[in-house]
C-alpha cells in the first residue's frame, strides 16, 4: 500500500513539476519568452531523443538572434560555461529535463 | 606637297585622317613608316615619261581604274578590260562610260602630242585593229548589261609598232588590284592607311582602411543539472505559489479597510449618531435619560449562544471581547471568543471556538493583545490575539490545576516581580487561584478557600464544618492591589487580602441569592457595588458593613457596572430585559433611566460600559451584542456655579461621592 502510495506521489509530481520552470537567465523579456517556447515545443516535439530537440531549438535561435546558439539538453549534467552577456536560458521542463541554451560566437 | 609628290602612290582617299599627335601638321596623311612599298610581283614598272602623262590624265580623278599594260600582254588586257566590263557592271554608272569614252580621244591626243614619230594615222589603225576586239567588248558588254548603254571603259595602252609603249595614266590602285592579286598570297596590313589609337584612363586612387570592433561582452555561468536539483526546485516553485495565493496580505488588508468603509457607508446615520448625536429632548426630560440604540453584533455561528462575559480592549477603545457560552448548567456545549470592534458589526476580528463554554474573559490592561478566559468546566486559558490561529497560546489543564467547577470570573493582576503575566480567577469549587506565566507555561497558586462558615465565629458545634462556598465574582481593588472582593453563590461578600490565604478581612452579607457582580468604584477608594439574583443592586463602603445604598429592580439582576467618567453614575440589567441607569447625584432613589433594549425574549446578561465613548455594550442570552449611546442627561458633570470653575478630575468624582456618603454615615453614626 506504502509502495503504491510512494508510486503515485512520484507520478504526481512529474505531473505537477511539468511546467516550465526558468532557473537562470539575463535574457531581455521578450527574447526570454520566445526562447522558452522555444525550448517547450522542441522538447515536447523530440520527447525521445534530445539530440534533435536540440538540433531544432539551436538552428531557430541562430536564425532569429544570431549566431552561434549552443544548445544541451539532459537529465543529468554539470556544465561551465562562457555566453555573451544577456543571451543565456537555463530552465527545467517535464519534471526531469534541464535545457541550457547559450550564445557565444 | 612634296610629299605627295614624291610618293604617286599614295592615293588620297579623301577620307578623314585621325591626326596622331607627333605628327607634323602638314601631314595630313600617314605614309607607310620605314616599309617600302609592297608591290605585287606582276606590278608594272613604270617609266618616267609615262608616269608623268599619267598625271595629265589624272585630272579625270574618278578614273582610278587605269593600268598600264603592255601590248604584249593581251591576255592582260583583255583581263583588264574584262575587269572593268565587271566594274563598271557593278557600278552600273552611266556617267563613267560617257566619260571613259569622252577620255579617248584625250588620250589619242596626248599621245599624238608626245609621240611626234608616231603618226596620227598609224595610231588610228591600231584602234581600228583594235576595234574588233573594242567592238566585241562592246557586245560582250550589251549583252551582260542590256539597261545600260553599252560603254566599255577602256584603258589600253597602246603601242606603236616597234612599240612605244603609250602608257596613259597609272592607276594604281593598290589595294583592289592587292587584294586581287594578292589573293593567294598572306595578308598584308594595310601600311599606308591605318591608326594607331591609344588611351589611357583616370585610375581612382586608393586608400587603405580598416577597423577594429569590440567584441560582445562575456561572462561565465556554471550550474548542474540532476534530479534532485529539478525536483527541489519544482517543489520550492509551489511552495512559493501557494503562498502567494493564500498569503495575499495585502488583498487581505485592502479588502478588511473596504469592509469597514461599506459598513460605514450603509450604517452611515449610526456613525453619525454614535459620533455627534446629543439627544436635543434630554433638556425637556430633565433628570431622565435615553439611549440610543447603535449597532448590533452577532454571529451566526454563535446564535445558540448566550454572551457570558464582556470587556473593552484598554488599548484600542472600539475593540471589546465577548465570551460566548451557556449559563444553563444542563446545556453545556463549545464556545466562543469573538472579539468585535465598532467599525464592523457584520463579523468579528478574531474567532476562537473553544471546546467549552466561556464564563468570563478578562483583557490585559497593558498588553491589550492578552485575554484570559475561564472555561465552564473549570479550565482557564490565555489567548494571544496577535498571533494567529485559534489555539490558546497557554491552557490549564488537570494537572495544572485547573478548577473543578465553572470559573466565574478571571482578572488581570500587575505583573509580578519577576515581569511575568498574571491572573486570578475564582471558580465555583470554591477556590481563589492565582496564575502565573512562567517561561510559558501556567502556574497555579491557590490563594484562598473559600469556606461557608469564613471568618464567622464559630458557632454551638464544635468542629467547624468546612464547606466549600462557591465563588461567582471577584474584583481587585484599584488602588490597593493586595486587596480584593470575592462574591459567592451564598449571596456573602468577603473582603480578602492577597497576603492572607486562611482569612478573609471581612464578609459583608450582602444578598439572599448568588452574588452575581462585584465592582470597586473607579474612583472613591472605598465604594464598591455588587448585584444579585435577589432583585437588588447594592453600594457598599468596605469600611461598613452595611450596605449605603440598595436598590430594588423588581427583576433579577444579571450584572451591574460602574461608569468610569463618573463616580455615581451606574448600570444594571435585568432579566426583563431592560437597562438601568442610576445617577446618584441626580436621584438616589431611582434610576434615571429604565429602559428596554432587547428584545421581549432574550435577557441581558453582561453590561460594560466604554472607557471613553459614552457608550454601552449589553449582552444577551441569544447571542446578540447590542451597543448604545448614552444621552447627555445620563453622563451629567455637576454644574458650575456662576462664577466658579468647575474642577475635573476624579477628585471631584471622590468628593461626590463621599458627599453623599456622608450624608448617608451622619444619621448612622447618629444612630449608632
Amino acid at each position: 500500500m506504502a509502495g503504491t502510495g510512494e508510486g503515485k506521489k512520484e507520478e504526481d509530481y512529474k505531473r505537477l513539476h511539468s511546467f516550465p520552470l526558468i532557473r537562470h537567465t539575463d535574457m531581455p523579456e521578450e527574447m526570454r519568452v520566445e526562447t522558452m517556447e522555444l525550448c517547450v515545443t522542441a522538447c515536447e516535439k523530440f520527447a525521445t531523443n534530445n539530440e534533435s530537440a536540440a538540433k531544432m531549438i539551436k538552428e531557430s535561435m541562430d536564425k532569429k538572434f544570431g549566431s552561434s546558439w549552443h544548445v544541451v539538453i539532459g537529465e543529468g549534467f554539470g556544465f561551465e560555461v562562457t555566453h555573451e552577456v544577456k543571451n543565456l536560458l537555463y530552465m527545467f521542463f517535464g519534471g526531469s529535463l534541464a535545457v541550457c541554451v547559450w550564445k557565444c560566437s | 606637297m612634296s610629299v605627295y609628290n614624291s610618293n604617286p602612290a599614295v592615293t588620297r582617299k579623301g577620307s578623314n585622317v585621325q591626326k596622331v599627335p607627333g605628327g607634323k601638321l602638314g601631314e595630313g596623311f600617314l605614309e607607310p613608316q620605314g616599309k617600302g612599298l609592297i608591290k605585287p610581283p606582276d606590278q608594272v614598272e613604270l617609266s618616267e615619261a609615262v608616269r608623268e602623262q599619267f598625271f595629265m590624265v589624272q585630272g579625270l580623278q574618278k578614273f582610278s581604274l587605269f593600268k598600264i599594260f603592255t601590248l604584249d600582254s593581251s591576255v592582260s588586257i583583255w583581263g583588264c578590260l574584262t575587269y572593268h566590263i565587271n566594274r563598271n557592271y557593278k557600278r552600273k554608272s552611266q556617267g563613267f562610260l560617257l566619260q571613259t569614252t569622252r577620255m579617248l580621244p584625250k588620250i589619242l591626243s596626248a599621245s599624238a602630242l608626245r609621240n611626234a614619230s608616231t603618226s596620227p594615222a598609224s595610231l588610228i589603225r591600231w584602234l581600228f585593229s583594235l576595234r574588233w576586239k573594242a567592238v566585241w567588248c562592246m557586245k560582250t558588254l550589251m549583252k551582260v548589261e542590256d539597261s545600260e548603254p553599252g560603254g566599255v571603259s577602256v584603258k589600253v595602252t597602246t603601242t606603236e609598232d616597234g612599240g612605244e609603249v603609250e602608257e596613259a595614266g597609272e592607276d594604281d590602285r593598290p589595294d583592289s588590284v592587292a587584294s586581287k592579286i594578292d589573293r593567294k598570297e598572306p595578308k598584308q596590313t594595310n601600311q599606308f592607311n591605318f591608326s594607331e589609337r591609344s588611351s589611357q584612363t583616370l585610375n581612382n586612387p586608393l586608400r587603405d582602411r580598416s577597423c577594429q570592433t569590440e567584441p560582445p561582452p562575456r561572462c561565465t555561468f556554471s550550474a548542474t543539472a540532476n534530479q534532485w536539483e529539478i525536483y527541489d526546485a519544482y517543489v520550492e516553485e509551489l511552495q512559493q505559489q501557494e503562498k502567494s495565493q493564500s498569503d495575499d496580505s495585502k488583498l487581505r488588508k485592502a479588502a478588511k479597510i473596504l469592509e469597514r468603509m461599506v459598513h460605514q457607508n450603509i450604517f452611515d446615520d449610526i456613525a453619525q449618531d454614535f459620533k455627534y448625536f446629543e439627544d436635543p429632548s434630554d433638556e425637556f426630560r430633565d433628570p431622565e435619560g435615553t439611549l440610543l440604540p447603535l449597532w448590533r453584533f452577532q454571529y451566526e455561528k454563535a446564535k445558540r449562544l448566550s454572551v457570558t462575559a464582556l470587556c473593552w480592549n484598554g488599548k484600542y477603545q472600539d475593540l471589546f471581547a465577548v465570551g460566548m457560552g451557556s449559563f444553563d448548567f444542563s446545556k453545556q456545549g463549545a464556545g466562543m471568543l469573538l472579539v468585535y470592534t465598532l467599525k464592523n458589526s457584520w463579523f468579528p476580528e478574531h474567532i476562537y471556538p473553544t471546546t467549552s463554554g466561556v464564563m468570563c474573559l478578562d483583557i490585559h490592561k497593558q498588553r491589550s493583545y492578552l485575554v484570559a478566559v475561564g472555561f465552564h468546566n473549570g479550565s482557564v486559558a490565555v489567548y494571544n490575539l496577535k498571533r494567529e490561529g485559534t489555539e490558546p497560546v497557554h491552557q490549564s489543564t488537570a494537572k495544572t490545576g485547573q478548577h473543578t467547577d465553572p470559573v466565574w470570573q478571571v482578572r488581570w493582576q500587575q505583573d509580578d516581580m519577576d515581569n511575568n503575566h498574571n491572573f486570578f480567577s475564582v471558580s465555583a469549587d470554591g477556590r481563589v487561584v492565582s496564575w502565573t506565566l512562567v517561561k510559558n507555561e501556567l502556574v497555579f497558586t491557590d490563594i484562598i478557600r473559600l469556606s461557608v462558615n469564613g471568618t464567622v465565629p464559630e458557632d454551638q458545634e464544635q468542629s467547624p464544618q468546612v464547606s466549600v462556598a462557591c465563588g461567582t465574582a471577584l474584583d481587585f481593588h484599584k488602588q490597593t492591589d493586595y486587596l480584593f472582593l470575592v462574591g459567592t453563590e451564598e449571596g456573602r461578600i468577603h473582603k480578602c487580602s492577597k497576603t492572607y490565604s486562611s482569612q478573609f478581612l471581612e464578609t459583608y452579607d450582602a444578598h439572599r441569592m448568588s452574588v452575581h457582580a462585584v465592582k470597586w468604584n473607579h474612583f472613591h477608594s472605598k465604594v464598591f457595588i455588587s448585584c444579585s439574583s435577589d432583585y437588588t443592586v447594592k453600594i457598599w463602603d468596605h469600611t461598613i458593613s452595611n450596605p449605603m445604598f440598595t436598590f430594588d429592580l423588581n427583576a433579577a439582576v444579571g450584572d451591574v457596572s460602574w461608569s468610569p467618567y463618573s463616580s455615581t453614575v451606574f448600570a444594571a440589567v435585568t432579566t426583563d430585559g431592560r437597562v438601568h441607569v442610576f445617577d446618584l447625584t441626580v436621584n438616589k432613589y431611582e434610576a434615571i433611566c429604565q429602559q428596554a433594549v432587547v428584545t421581549k425574549k432574550a435577557k441581558p446578561t453582561r453590561i460594560e460600559f466604554n472607557p471613553i465613548h459614552p457608550i454601552i455594550i449589553v449582552g444577551d442570552n441569544r447571542g446578540y451584542v447590542t451597543s448604545l449611546k448614552l444621552s447627555p442627561n445620563l453622563r451629567k458633570k455637576p454644574k458650575a456655579k456662576k462664577g466658579q470653575e468647575v474642577p475635573e478630575g476624579p477628585e471631584v468624582e471622590v468628593a461626590k461621592m463621599e458627599k453623599l456618603l456622608s450624608l448617608l454615615r451622619e444619621p448612622e453614626q447618629n444612630t449608632s
